[in-house]
């Protein structure tokens, strides 16, 4: 006879273990990045130029490079992400239309980073002619994770309920006024939270900067948004595979560098999100 | 004086027919209660009047609805909103302070002077019973009241507009005697000032408060008339039915 209790007794230590296996491999990576990269970690490998045919000296110009990245693809992602979130969940009557730009944004989603990095090339380098440069590589970044935070957005507007807009409305409030005073607030959180991933994904990927904006080597600090960059995730594949005789230790170093930039960013944004939800009421 | 005019409207959703026919007056500064069975349209009804069904999607109507001898559908629906005020059938509190909840709708509509605004936050919470209780509070959050409480904060959060007509949508469905009790007082003094329309399930409470009563059924209006005769002799036996509990 079958026994329910044993099965669910097997049901759940499966789960438990393939729980189990994803902490497992975070542990895995974060010991073996922190191992192997932690030694190179000093004052001069994070404040200096790459030196040596950089493999000696720092990566400052690399992490600064990242920084900017990172801001730009925010600084335009986020405003228009949002905007269009608020549209489309506020505004847009569910008609075919809507339909097809929601499954636009989700396919979107899926497109492999290097068409967007060729798609950068196309547009951005080449037609508006802002060249190899840091404005061309944040704008690229940007559509990158602009489906992924419109997507959050999206989700965080709608699980406001729907009584609390009702309620607005029927008090005489107009819609603008509801979405601003009652929908944005209790979205922010989760409008973060996508951000968040989207901050991630742009500090990390490679393909998209590869043609638009990443600098093989460049010993100086980019001057205005129209230089080219080194960048942290371009570096690291440079003196990974393109340079000869790098030290392990600096290739190492560099990830662990980009990891805990990537995990900074994450916590600032947990905390802001963790302080608003302290705040939520209900 | 007849403040509300509902003549001829049918109302769908889709394929649905909601409501058929209704015509209605509704005198100001009385209660009219509205009874029926679930489904029967009565909240339908209700929220016709604030147009609060225009958010609904596939939503048609034929008919006429007049708020002062105005078609509500060329009142700036703002406006319209801001003339009939409604309370939900459950308490719904927005994620703010006590004082912010009923100083909401008056901040909306423009109101920034802080003194006037305290003012208007202290009326509209006396009106509704709740000023004692919460009047060293105000600046906790609303969620923290009793289903009762909270259920009076609405109250004040919509009297707080200074509306002509509030709707009361089965607003006791969810509260305790004592705090249905308390809605209801509210509601016998406010119809000095307000004309209140009362969507209820409760039979006796319809005839506790109100003056005249309208029994819908299958989105028809059945009869309207003043509470003693639907409650003593109605004209149409389907409502002698229903306030027997023979159905629904």
């Amino acid at each position: 006879m079958r026994n329910p209790y044993r099965a669910q007794k097997i049901a759940f230590s499966l789960l438990f273990l393939a729980t189990l296996v994803i902490v497992v491999l975070v542990g895995f990576v974060v010991v073996i990045i922190v191992e192997k990269g932690l030694p190179a970690i000093n004052w001069q490998f994070v404040s200096d130029i790459p030196r040596q045919g950089m493999r000696a000296g720092g990566i400052f110009p690399a992490i600064v490079g990242t920084l900017y990245l990172v801001a730009g693809a925010i600084i335009f992602a986020l405003p228009i992400g949002l905007c269009a979130a608020i549209y489309l969940c506020e505004y847009a009557k569910d008609n075919v239309l809507t339909r097809l730009i929601k499954l636009a944004i989700i396919n979107l989603a899926g497109v492999p980073s290097v068409v967007y990095g060729l798609f950068g090339l196309a547009l951005f380098v080449v037609f508006f002619k802002f060249g190899a440069s840091i404005l061309s590589g944040s704008l690229t970044l940007g559509i990158m994770i602009l489906p992924l935070i419109i997507t959050a957005s999206r989700e965080a507007l709608e699980s406001v309920p729907q009584s609390f807009r009702e309620v607005s409305l029927s008090l005489g409030a107009s819609k603008w006024q509801t979405i601003q005073h009652i929908v944005l607030p209790n979205a922010i959180p989760g409008i973060l939270t996508g951000t968040i991933l989207g901050v991630g994904r742009a500090a990390g990927e490679t393909a998209p900067i590869l043609f638009t904006v990443a600098a093989f080597y460049l010993p100086q600090l980019p001057g205005s948004i129209f230089d080219q960059a080194m960048a942290l995730p371009y570096h690291l594949y440079v003196i990974s595979t393109q340079v000869p005789n790098v030290d392990e230790k600096i290739r190492y170093g560099t990830a662990f560098v980009l990891l805990a930039l990537v995990l900074f960013m994450n916590m600032v944004a947990i905390i802001i999100r963790y302080k608003f939800r302290m705040k939520k009421k209900w | 004086m007849v403040i509300l005019a509902v003549d001829k409207l049918d109302i769908w959703f889709g394929s649905l027919h909601a409501l058929k026919q209704v015509t209605i007056e509704i005198y100001a500064h009385e209660i009219l209660s509205v009874i029926g069975p679930s489904n029967s349209g009565k909240t339908t009804f209700l929220r016709m009047l604030n147009r609060l069904n225009d958010l609904q999607p596939g939503l048609t109507m034929s008919g006429t609805v007049r708020l002062e001898n105005e078609d509500i559908r060329t009142i700036d629906v703002e406006l319209l909103r801001k003339k009939v005020g409604m309370v939900f059938a459950l308490p719904l509190p927005l994620p703010l302070s006590i004082y912010d909840n009923v100083a909401y709708g008056p901040r909306m509509h423009g109101l920034r002077d802080k003194k006037k605004l305290a003012e208007r936050v202290e009326t509209a919470l006396r009106q509704a019973y709740l000023w004692e209780e919460v009047k060293d509070r105000l600046h906790e959050t609303a969620f923290k009241l009793s289903g009762g409480q909270q259920q009076r904060l609405c109250m004040a959060r919509t009297l707080a507009v200074e509306p002509e007509v509030i709707l009361f949508d089965e607003p006791c469905s969810g509260l305790d005697p004592i705090s249905t009790a308390k809605i209801e007082d509210a509601m016998l003094k406010l119809k000095q000032k307000y004309t209140i329309i009362l969507v209820t399930n409760n039979v006796k409470q319809a005839a506790r408060v109100g003056e005249r009563t309208a029994f819908f059924l299958d989105g028809e209006l059945i009869e309207i008339d003043k509470t003693e005769k639907i409650f003593t002799a109605p004209k149409d036996h389907r409502t002698d039915d229903y306030i027997r509990g023979k159905f629904g």
